[in-house]
């Protein structure tokens, strides 16, 4: 649900990036922290745990420019994405106007892949969200690594609704701002309509 | 049904900071800070200079729906009001309405019972311009009424040079 501030001519959105355990969600917000001009970004905060696996969610504001007059402004999160913390990634999709769902293409998180979408359908079912309609992107990462799935295969089991599809890997960039310009494109259409 | 966006007219905008202000004059308090539930940034007066107003609607947020998971798994509805005690500042935090949260930063030039008190009478004031903004869009939503979205004529190019790209 995006907030639209026509007295202080601002637009505020927020993509969340979901996916299971270790598939990359940090390493992409951190890659865009890095890459960004400081004017344009805020602080990144990320809630983790001593050993640096999300505890409950990053946080990265994003200042894109100015559309029409108005400042459009991005707040990406991550979730967490291990399977035990549930209650806190469906608090985090509440208000999501558009999810990155990023995969591990690594053959081992197969099935961990399977699982976290349909966790997040019904994640998104609970806060009155569907995976039908919201902005959506699929990112396969970490396609650098040896004993991959093949596109076509991860594609097929995980793409869901015709979504734009990009291969990434995260660690270097491939893909990251590619994913979430696709994601941020049909956020700002939808407002349009 | 999803929920229409969160639209706020500049008439509700002046309202909500004139409210703020007063809470923040007649609670003795630093700063007041309005965020929604969804960790955007409402309305904030007073001495914002060294603070993170992004970072801090954000984690507000998440705070409370944190509390509020909390609440649920015990039975309660929700805890409406949170208080982190500091050394030096102190924070209240309360739910107004179902979509607001009031932050307040008080130092000893205040005392918790002022501010709650205050709080109080400001969450009325609060809730009620909340349900005049939530009367329009839901309006607007359902299409009775006109509503010129700022985004309405984007382009592909608009979208494009927000990413630097020509």
């Amino acid at each position: 649900m995006a907030f639209i501030n026509h007295s202080a001519k601002e637009i505020n959105c927020k993509l969340v990036y979901y996916g299971p355990g270790l598939c990359g969600k940090t390493t992409n917000l951190q890659y865009i922290y890095n890459k960004t001009n400081p004017d344009l970004k805020g602080k990144m905060i990320s809630l983790a745990t001593e050993t640096d696996r999300t505890l409950y969610f990053d946080f990265l504001p994003l200042n894109l420019g100015t559309i029409h007059g108005f400042k459009v402004r991005f707040q990406l999160y991550t979730v967490p994405g291990q399977v035990f913390y549930n209650a806190s990634r469906k608090l985090i999709l509440k208000g999501a106007d558009g999810v990155v769902f990023v995969a591990d293409s690594q053959d081992a998180r197969y099935e961990a892949n399977i699982e976290s979408m349909v966790n997040l359908r019904e994640n998104l079912e609970e806060n009155n969200l569907k995976l039908e309609a919201i902005p959506y992107v699929l990112q396969l990462n970490k396609r650098d690594l040896p004993n991959v799935t093949p596109v076509d295969e991860l594609t097929e089991a995980l793409r869901f609704k015709g979504e734009p599809v990009f291969e990434s890997v995260a660690t270097v960039g491939t893909g990251v701002f590619e994913t979430l310009k696709s994601c941020a494109k049909q956020v700002l259409n939808k407002l349009g309509r | 049904m999803p929920s229409p966006d969160f639209v706020m007219y500049d008439e509700e905008y002046q309202r909500i900071k004139a409210v703020a202000t007063r809470l923040k004059d007649d609670a003795n308090a630093k700063i007041v800070f309005l965020v929604d539930k969804n960790g955007q940034q409402i309305a904030a007066c007073g001495d914002l200079g060294s603070i993170d107003t992004t970072s801090l609607a954000s984690l507000t947020a998440g705070n409370v729906a944190a509390t509020d998971g909390l609440a649920k798994l015990i039975g309660e509805k929700e805890f409406s009001i949170l208080f982190h005690e500091g050394e030096k500042d102190n924070l209240h935090i309360s739910i107004v309405g179902k979509r607001g949260i009031l932050v307040v930063i008080f130092d000893n030039r205040s005392t918790l019972g002022l501010v709650r008190l205050r709080v109080k009478k400001t969450s009325a004031e609060l809730e009620r311009i909340f349900d005049v903004i939530e009367e329009k869009a839901k309006h607007q939503f359902e299409g009775e009424k006109e509503y010129e979205s700022p985004f309405a004529e984007i382009t592909e190019n608009d979208i494009d040079k927000l990413f630097g790209d020509d």
